[in-house]
Parts: structure tokens; sequence; C-alpha cells
């Protein structure tokens, strides 16, 4: 009899889990056919727009409603969100939007999915019809989103992501600030030649070493024997861990500290120790007014300008991604304080005049250098990365693409990452 | 030598806050306290103190004030667990909440105003003071006065602090009765010694000690607005009271050995530079280094719910005393 009965269980559990198993197969192949008819769905809706062209229609300026994704608090006074809300402000001012057009959302962990999609979807269901995530993390959730809301725009800041209907990517050529930057540093450092970078990353990620990189050639183009020296954060944001890297440079006799992370704690130790520094993101001078020199500075009213015009005008889905620089005034870099050498000034302006005109841009095989009189010299030279490989050929066209696809994972000759 | 003595230097002042916090803690549960509101009590002195010093454009108001601010947190711990005999682990976490976040409050209050947050190097008497470095003959002694007499007055005074605290503790009548609040509040009842008293006062003394500790992030450390001075310094020191088996010169060296597990991300290409033998430190990826202390923090953790010393912990920690249930 207990033989039978658990014999009959056995069958019944036996039964019971393949039902289960098969009821399983069967919510998937639900799932995919739904996501396979959304996308179906979409497509013909696509195909209708396709009759017309493929691209997002416009929104009215009255209806446009501006939903803005902040990683910190603008409220801090400098630094990262502080700027991008500058820029929202800029734009906001610029197209005469009212206040209850914008509807921001602070302190949204960048790596916490569950709440950059509430945020998100918060800003939605007010009414939100163009977001801007200004921080890298939230690129997938937006990925994700922008197919689930095709009636919104997206457009994600720092990333790679995008489609081209409704979802851009957005990012500045700020290297090209930092070449500038490096070159005020460089001016500087006369005694040892020895300059000092707080950086959060490395060679991990294309954002944090091109900045390196810039900056050293940069500072090689007034100084050629100057030497970068690189600590890591590991970390985009850690004030404490910031100011004991920027300490350790000093230790190690670097006369400029530059920096690319977010609080303005390296400028102010480099005051404290008495050498100077090249701030980011904000005009640091105020922070450490005897240290300071300039600062390569994002003029994000640009990019937010642009992209909310373009959903007014219908154009977003042809703008497509954008990556603004010097030339577009996007990226520039902050007045240069008193601390800076003598002629300063000219030698950037010099600078300047030859990346707005397209004529040469920092990763080439054209290497730039002062003559006596400050004039500047174009000299075919070539790029090679710190062990000695050749990255561009002398004369070679600038490799700044590279930047933008995020490929760039060396440090160029001169760098020593401590 | 260099880089060797210059990383051992950047230790001790990475641990000087963490120390306030420690023997601020340890005076607070030698009286039969566990207030895990340090990291709430500091930031709420790092603000009032960084505060007054830039106000007054004075160091030792700004102590004073870091005292007085986070000595009221301690105040009102000491309500709710001894007047109120509400649970002290919860109250605890509720003050670092509430510390942090009126921390928080505040500074980004002050950002909105005219001018912004003050910047505390633009203070030149403040700036002044904290720029004098160490002791000026001992300074000079070859290794020893740059490691140990060069360094900003507040890391003598957080030692200074430290001594006096295990003078008191462990070397005073007043001290003796503290420690027997903490043992055994009955016995110490029936001995005549006010408990409630007691652990009102060392409540408030040990937050106000933390406070200071708080001060040294956001003056010395920080030294302009973020809404991160503290950073989890206190939850270390938390763990530090045990590292340190609540006492108050151990707590110096435990501070220390704290301060050099956090100075190793930074400095270890240049230790490798100097003793190409260390060059195993460069291969060890970034982010262990981040996690040693509280790796170590946890370890301490493991150790003494192993080892159970008995003699360290109060017996009494953490347990209200009400004199009806005797």
């Amino acid at each position: 009899m207990k033989k039978l009965l658990s014999l009959l269980l056995v069958i019944c559990l036996v039964a019971s889990m393949t039902m289960l198993v098969s009821c399983g197969d069967k919510d998937n192949d639900n799932g995919k056919d739904n996501t396979g008819d959304g996308d179906n769905n979409k497509g013909k809706n696509n195909e209708k727009d396709d009759e017309k062209p493929t691209s997002f229609p416009a929104i009215s300026k009255e209806n446009l409603k501006i939903g803005v994704i902040h990683i910190g608090d603008p409220a801090d006074g400098s630094g990262y969100s502080y700027t991008h809300d500058l820029g929202i402000q800029g734009m906001q001012r610029n197209l005469g939007l009212s206040d209850n057009q914008i509807v921001r959302k602070l302190n949204v962990d960048d790596g916490d999915t569950t709440a950059i999609r509430t945020a998100i979807e918060e800003c939605i269901t007010d009414g939100c019809n163009l977001i801007f995530g200004t921080s890298y993390g939230y690129m997938q959730p937006m990925n994700d989103l922008a197919k689930q809301f095709p009636e919104v725009l997206f457009s994600h800041g720092t990333g790679y992501m995008s489609n081209d209907y409704n979802f851009n990517n957005y990012f500045g050529r700020i290297y090209q600030a930092r070449y500038l930057a490096g070159i005020a540093a460089g001016l500087k450092a006369t005694q040892g030649g020895k300059v000092g970078y707080v950086s959060a990353y490395g060679t991990e990620l294309a954002e944090t070493c091109s900045g390196i990189n810039a900056f050293a050639l940069g500072v090689q183009s007034v100084n050629p024997t100057a030497v970068v020296y690189v600590k890591s954060l590991s970390s985009w944001y850690d004030p404490g861990m910031e100011t004991a890297c920027a300490n350790s440079l000093i230790d190690m006799g670097c006369e400029v500290i530059a920096q690319h992370c977010d609080t303005a704690n390296p400028q102010i130790a480099a005051q404290t120790s008495g050498v100077f520094g090249c701030g980011y993101n904000s005009n640091m001078t105020p922070q450490a007014p005897n240290a300071h020199l300039t600062a390569p500075i994002w003029n994000w009213d640009v990019y937010y300008t642009t992209a909310a015009q373009a959903a007014i005008d219908g154009k977003f889905s042809e703008m497509g991604n954008y990556y603004g620089g010097l030339k577009e005034g996007f990226v520039d870099v902050s007045p240069l304080s008193d601390n800076c050498v003598e002629g300063t000034q000219d030698k950037i302006d010099a600078v300047k005049a030859l990346i707005i005109t397209g004529e040469w841009d920092v990763f080439s095989g054209v290497k730039l250098s002062f003559d006596e009189n400050g004039a500047l010299v174009k000299t075919d030279a070539d790029l090679k990365d710190n062990q000695g490989k050749v990255i561009v050929a002398t004369g070679g066209a600038s490799v700044a693409d590279s930047v933008l696809q995020g490929s760039m994972n060396y440090f160029v000759a001169g760098v020593d990452l401590k | 030598m260099s880089a060797l003595i210059a990383y051992l230097f950047a230790a001790i002042a990475r641990s000087t806050p963490l120390l306030m916090g420690t023997t601020g803690e340890i005076m607070t549960e030698k009286g039969g306290s566990l207030n895990l509101g340090v990291e709430g009590m500091m930031a709420v002195g790092a603000i009032t103190g960084y505060l007054a010093a830039v106000t007054f454009d004075n160091l030792l108001l700004g102590i004073v004030a870091s005292f007085i601010g986070a000595a009221l947190c301690g105040l009102l711990y000491a309500f709710l667990t001894v007047t109120l005999q509400s649970n002290q682990n919860v109250t605890g976490i509720a003050l670092s909440t509430f510390g942090v976040a009126l921390y928080k409050f505040i500074g980004n209050r002050m950002t909105q105003w005219d001018g912004g947050f003050p910047v505390a190097s633009k203070f030149p008497h403040l700036t002044g003071v904290l720029r004098i470095q160490g002791i000026p003959v001992l300074r000079d002694i070859p290794y020893v006065g740059p490691l140990l007499f060069s360094h900003n007055l507040l890391v003598y005074f957080a030692v200074c602090v430290s001594v006096l605290c295990w003078l008191y503790i462990f070397k005073t009548k007043n001290g003796l009765k503290l420690r027997a609040v903490g043992e055994n509040p009955s016995a110490a009842d029936a001995a005549g010694v006010n408990v409630g008293r007691y652990r009102y006062i060392h409540d408030i003394i040990g937050g106000g000690i933390c406070g200071i500790g708080g001060l040294y992030l956001g003056l010395v450390t920080n030294g302009s607005w973020n809404e991160s001075w503290i950073n989890g310094t206190g939850w270390i020191a938390v763990a530090l009271v045990i590292f340190a088996n609540w006492n108050p010169l151990i707590a110096i060296f435990g501070s220390f050995f704290f301060g050099m597990l956090q100075e190793l991300t930074v400095r270890k290409g240049n230790l490798v530079e100097e003793f190409p033998g260390l060059s195993f430190l460069n291969d060890i990826p970034d982010d262990f280094y981040n996690l040693l202390p509280f790796a170590f923090t946890a370890l301490v953790l493991i150790l003494a719910g192993v080892l159970k010393r008995k003699n360290a912990e109060p017996s009494g920690l953490g347990l209200n005393y009400f004199r009806e249930e005797r």
C-alpha cells in the first residue's frame, strides 16, 4: 500500500514538474511573442513613418517638457551636476521655457537600474517628452526605455548607445580643452618638469585616458621634457581619496596638479601646499584662488539648447549623436587666473585657432611647439605611447575618433601611472 | 626612504579623524552606552565646527563649536536611552542617519546663499594656524622629525585628547566609577554612583570628541563643500573601538594602522619605486585596496566575537539601566 502511495506521489510530482516546466516555456514563448509583437507594431509604425521619413515628429514649444536625471545635486555649487544644471538653465533661458517645463531628478545612483528606471518613468508620467540622462551608468536603462516609450525622446550623455529614432548620445571633445589647460600647466612647471594628475580611472576608460594624454601633449608642447604622473582613484567620486592622491603627487615634487574628478579637493590641496593646479568641470579659481590656473570646462547649454531646439523643429532624429568641441563652443577652458605665466593666453589662443579651423587636432602625427618669440611651430613627428609603440606615424591624421568610440586605451609617451 | 616617510606621514594624518571618533566612542561605551551614531555625530560636529571656524576665522572656536554640536547629539542620545529608556542600537542608528541628513541639509542650503559655501582657504588666520607644521626644533631631526613632528596642530591635539582620555578612564577615581557603571550598573548604583548622570555626561563628552574628528575631515581633508566629508569614517571608528580593546592608547595605533591601509592605494606606486621588492603591490587591483579597511573591520568583528575578550568589553554595554528592574 505504502509503495503504491509513494509511487503515486512520485508520479504526481513528476507530472506537476513537467507541467510547470512546460508552463514556464509557454510563458517565455509568450514573452518573446509579446516583445516580437511590440517590435512588429513598432515596425508597422515605422513603416507608416517610412512613407514619410523615419523621423521623430516635432514637439511644439508649449508642449515640450524636459526631464533631467542628475547623479548628484546641483546645489553642491561646483562640479559635475552643477555644471550640467547650469547648462539646463542656460537652455531654458535661450528658448524661453517656463520653470514647470523642466523636471529634475537628483541623486539618482548611476549603478542602480531600478532607481534610474523609476526616476525616468516618473518624468514620463509627469508628461516629459525629452529626457536628458547625464551620467554614464544611465545608458543601458535609457536604451531599454527608449524602445518601451517610442513617444518620448531620450538623450544620454557620455556613453555610446543610440538608435536613429528617439535615442541619441551626446559627448564632447573635452580633450581639446585639456590640451589647452596642459599648455598653462607646462608653462608653470619649470622647476623639475613634474606635473601631477588625479584621475578617476586610468587606461580602463577612453574618457579618462584620452584626457590624460591630451593634457600631457599640451604640457609637452611648451615643456618637452616634462612628465605627467597619474594617480588613479578607481572611482568617480571620493573626496577623501582625491585629497590623498593630490598630496601624494605633491610629495613626489609635482608643481602643478591637474584633475579628472568631481570635487575641488585636489586644487585645495595644491593651494595648501603652495603649488598650482588645473581643475575640471567648472572654474575652480574661487575654491583655490592662489593655486588654480585654468580648468577645462563644458558649456552644456550649447548642447541642451541645440537638442531642445531640434526637438521643437522635429529634427531630433536627423541630428543624431552629438560630439561638439571647441569649434561649437561646447568645451573650453575657464578664464586664466593671475597665477598663469605671462604669455599663456597667447599660446592657448594660437592652438585654439588651429583646432577651431580644423587645421590640426590633438592626437595626430603633427607636434606643436613654440619658438623663442612665442610663435607656433608645427613639426611632423610620431605619436608614441609610453611603451614606445607608434600610434600615429609622422604626419598622420588624428586618431581622435578612438576617443569618441571609446577604444583609446594607452598612455602617450611622457605619462607615468603611479 | 623618503617615499616610506611620506607614506607613514600621510597615514598619521589620515588616521586623525578616525582616532577622534574612536576615542569619543570609547568614552561613551565605557559607561555602557553603545552609541552607533558616531557617523552622524561627526557629521554634525563637522558642519557646526567648520561654519564657526570660518565665521570667526579661528580654529579654536571651530573646535569648540564642533564639540558643542556633536555633544548636543550625544545629549539627545542620552535623553532617549537613559531617560526614555529606548533601545540603544536603534537610537544610535537613527542618530547616525539624522546627523548625516542634518549636515547635508545645512551644507546644501548654504551653497544657495550669496557667495556660496565658504571655502576654508580664504580665511587667512585659520589657514595660517592650520599651516603651522609641527614643532620647530624637533621637526629638523632626520627621519623622526618629518614623520612625527611636522603635522598640523589638530593631529597633536587628537593624540593629546586620546592620552588624556586614557588617563581619565584608567587612572582617576571618576574613571573607575565610569567603568563600574559600564560593567555593572546595579552594583555601581548600590555603591552610590548616579548611573544616569554618569551615562549622560560621558555620552555628551564622547559625542563632542567625535565631532572634532568631523571638523578635521571638513577643514583639513576637504576644505570646501561636498556631501561626503565623513564618508563612512564613523562606522570604521565604531569597529576600531573593538579593535582597540576599549583602550584609547591602543586606539592611537589602531587608527594609524587603518590610516596605513587607506593610504596604501594612493602611495603603493611610490613605495614600489623605492623598494622594488614590493612590486607585487602593483599587481593587485585597486579595488582590493579599497576594500581592505572594511575587510579588516569585518575581521576584527569576527575575531572579537570568537575571542570574547571578557575583561575589555563593558559587560553592561548596550543595556539600559532601569533601577526598578534590579
